[in-house]
């Protein structure tokens, strides 16, 4: 089955509809689908729920979807670069669920695994348990939450060969795993794809079960806070 | 003297012990890395990674490694990278042994609030319900008092919670307390500060 698409458009052609639930990858602006986002802001799909850690800023990442009003509803742990999207929030134009940070991402891992609820401590006492189901298991209190199944996932990784194993590099792997698991159909783009057998089987990072269309792309991979330190201080 | 931000961070890598896996919150507990000395301390980056190193040399930069705060670092030899649902798995699994984090308010109970005020910007909770919920150990640093002067150490909170009954030590600029059962107990008293300076400017019960 072929799995490498010339572009992103095609990559998501006939997979998108309005009112849809996509997972993304990505943390800040490190690691996210950004030729895939910049595809479906082209397709003009609206009433978008995207599950994502982040929001992206104004105008890259997901901010680029929050400037053309294509999403509905947010689910997310942290959106503080982004004052477009404060500003619709603020305005009720923009639904937002504040999800802790590792139940966002076990929720899509637990989606992709085929199960619906889990129990975490995390949350417990706070807002964030308000109307969940309250459980004990050996004398501590848990809370319930569910896996996210998305209608699609939109993933970055580092390399991927045609049948869709893939690896990804340092820190830019954060949410992409999880996200690409949740999704019906994930797609996916990559820096490099090779050919079967030239990625080390013992080092693919997601196996191409979980992959189904693959695009190749130039990514900007722009860095949102530059730190860095003095030669001399070494 | 009350101790100063580097002072409180210095007292804070006391709380390290050989062999740890940290988590360091964004702030002053940042810059607890800077005092850790021979011990051998793993820092734990929730966005994946273990083993963070310093900020790269200027031209070094990589787009692909980066911090929870977003920042640039580098990786060291012992570096392991994963995805964020392993990642929240070794915080909630209770494998990371502590995590040193800053705070708007703690309570002499242990609960900690430090994502959100009412009527202010919103910005979400990131990480800091699960690393609360599930590491081995909290440790709060914070400054005593707000910049009106008001205790940040209270009988109760205000303000909406990231987790009830997770704090285990609080470091300020006027000396370290731990919670107990019975209330807040005095560990220790930064130079110059006596226990009725403690007392006079800490709201919560101090046993």
């Amino acid at each position: 089955m072929k799995k490498v698409y010339a572009n992103a458009a095609e990559a998501l052609d006939g997979l998108l509809f309005d009112g849809m639930q996509i997972a993304a990858g990505g943390f800040g602006l490190c690691g996210i689908p950004e030729l895939l986002i910049a595809a479906i802001r082209d397709a003009g799909t609206k009433d978008l729920t995207v599950a994502s850690n982040n929001a992206g800023v104004d105008d890259f990442g997901l901010g680029v979807l929050l400037q053309s009003k294509q999403v509905k509803k947010m689910m997310s742990s942290y959106v503080g670069e982004n004052a477009e999207f404060m500003r619709q929030y603020l305005s009720g134009e923009l639904e937002l669920e504040f999800n802790p940070q590792g139940t966002l991402a076990e929720r899509m891992r637990a989606g992709g695994a085929g199960i619906p609820g889990f129990y975490t401590k995390t949350g417990v006492g706070t807002v964030i348990a308000e109307g969940k189901e309250h459980k004990d298991f050996n004398g501590e209190t848990y809370i319930l939450e569910e896996g996210i199944f998305a209608d699609l996932a939109i993933v970055k990784a580092w390399k991927a060969d045609s049948t869709g194993n893939l690896i990804f590099r340092k820190t830019a792997r954060n949410f992409n795993p999880p996200a690409a698991m949740c999704g019906k159909v994930c797609v996916v783009e990559v820096e490099e794809i090779v050919e079967p057998g030239d990625l080390d089987p013992d080092k693919i990072h997601l196996p191409g079960v979980y992959v189904h269309r693959i695009i190749k792309g130039e990514h900007e991979k722009r860095i949102e806070q530059r730190t860095v330190r003095k030669r001399e201080e070494a | 003297m009350p101790w100063d931000r580097n002072q409180m961070a210095e007292r804070a890598a006391q709380e390290l012990e050989d062999g740890m896996y940290v988590n360091l919150g964004i702030g002053i507990p940042t810059l607890v890395a800077n005092y850790v000395g021979d011990k051998d301390i793993t820092l734990q980056s929730e966005n994946g990674m273990l083993g963070m190193g310093p900020f790269p040399f200027e031209g070094e930069e990589d787009p692909d490694l980066i911090n929870a705060g977003k920042q640039t670092i580098t990786e060291l030899r012992r570096t392991s990278y994963f995805d964020s649902a392993t990642s929240f798995g070794m915080i909630r699994g209770g494998k990371i042994a502590a995590a040193i984090l800053g705070a708007m308010e703690v309570s002499e109970k242990g609960d900690l609030a430090n994502w959100m005020i009412p009527g202010k910007l919103v910005k979400g909770m990131g990480g800091a319900m699960d690393l609360v919920a599930g590491v081995g150990r909290v440790v709060v640093v914070m400054d005593h008092t707000n910049k009106h002067g008001d205790s940040k150490v209270l009988k109760e909170c205000t303000l909406p919670l990231t987790g009830k009954g997770v704090v285990d030590r609080i470091i300020t600029n006027f000396g370290v307390l731990d919670v107990t059962h019975k209330g807040l107990h005095i560990v220790e008293l930064a130079p110059g500060v006596s226990r009725e300076d403690m007392i006079a400017a800490t709201e919560a019960t101090i046993v």
